[in-house]
């Protein structure tokens, strides 16, 4: 993966998998504690004990066509190049959280990349499930809640070319604003 | 700035146009965006398809995610399914691709025969 935002988009799809109907992303890049972190927590169907440990390994994975998932052990080899590190949660029938940990500054850290980009096409592709996504840079942060969206916009499909074009320049300025002093 | 305020008013202006779509008339676009996908350049080529639908207003048209699609060598794969034809699979593609993809094969009927599997193989 050449941005985190992809591993990002990657780690989303197995809470999809997993049956969420809700996901919370939390991106955090705090250049104080020099960390950038993320925390994505579903009520999908969850894993047992046993699978949680031995998720990290790449000849295991949850999918019964081939026998390696190759999408935690990259997060987590990417995560420990950089000095940090991830954690993963999971209780069967309630949901899973993975955290994960990278040193900010260190010269290892693949950059954050196309956030908005990894987020349209996330959202207009899983309209039934309600994403909180919230990204924050040191005191400035922003908060989307497709919940929100969903309210206002009815019964109009988040893909309808008026809504995507909408949504695609909303998430590009609130990610922009992050930046700006 | 954009607020979820303008919504309110997407919301009306759409709602006076759609005339309700039914899902079997419309053309599909589905990307993989597995792990292989996705460090292959799975997610521009999926904006680039969302870029070209909205920009061209096309109304019809639905753009979903899949899984590994069992190529990985060759993603991102792209699949399009016009209704009453048969279903189009696109290998190694990239955001340009994507765009002639939808002049071409979605707008025009054209199939990209050089962008195929079949052209790949």
């Amino acid at each position: 993966m050449k941005e985190l935002s992809l591993h990002i988009l990657d780690i989303m799809q197995n809470s999809i998998v997993a049956g969420a109907d809700r996901i919370s992303l939390t991106l955090v890049e705090d250049s104080h504690a020099d960390l950038l972190s993320f925390r994505i927590e579903d009520n999908g169907k969850g894993m047992p004990k046993e699978m949680v440990q031995s998720v990290m390994n790449p000849f295991v994975t949850g999918r019964t066509t081939r026998r390696v998932g190759l999408g935690i052990p990259l997060l987590k080899a990417a995560a420990e190049l950089t000095g940090g590190g991830i954690s993963l949660s999971s209780r069967e029938g309630e949901g899973t959280v993975i955290e994960a940990r990278f040193g900010l500054s260190h010269i290892d850290r693949q950059p954050l990349g196309d956030m908005a980009g990894t987020m349209l096409g996330i959202l207009t592709s899983y309209e039934d499930i309600v994403f909180i996504y919230t990204h924050r840079v040191d005191e400035q942060e922003y908060t989307l809640n497709t919940q929100e969206m969903r309210d206002i916009l009815g019964d109009v499909s988040f893909s309808q070319p008026e809504v995507m074009l909408w949504l695609s320049e909303y998430l590009n300025e609130n990610e922009t604003a992050l930046y700006q002093k | 700035m954009k607020s979820l305020a303008d919504l309110e008013a997407i919301r009306k202006k759409t709602l006076d146009q759609v005339t309700l779509r039914k899902d079997e008339d419309s053309v599909r676009i589905v990307v993989g965006m597995a792990t292989c996908g996705i460090a292959a350049g799975a997610r521009p080529v999926m904006n680039a398809f969302m870029e070209e639908v909205a920009k061209r207003g096309l109304e019809n048209v639905t753009i979903t995610q899949t899984g590994c699609i069992g190529m990985c060598r060759l993603e991102p794969i792209v699949e399009i399914m016009v209704p009453g034809k048969e279903k189009v699979t696109y290998v190694k593609m990239s955001p340009e691709k994507a765009a002639r993809v939808v002049a071409e094969h979605i707008v025009n009927g054209n199939v990209v025969a050089e962008y195929t599997v079949g052209a790949a193989e």
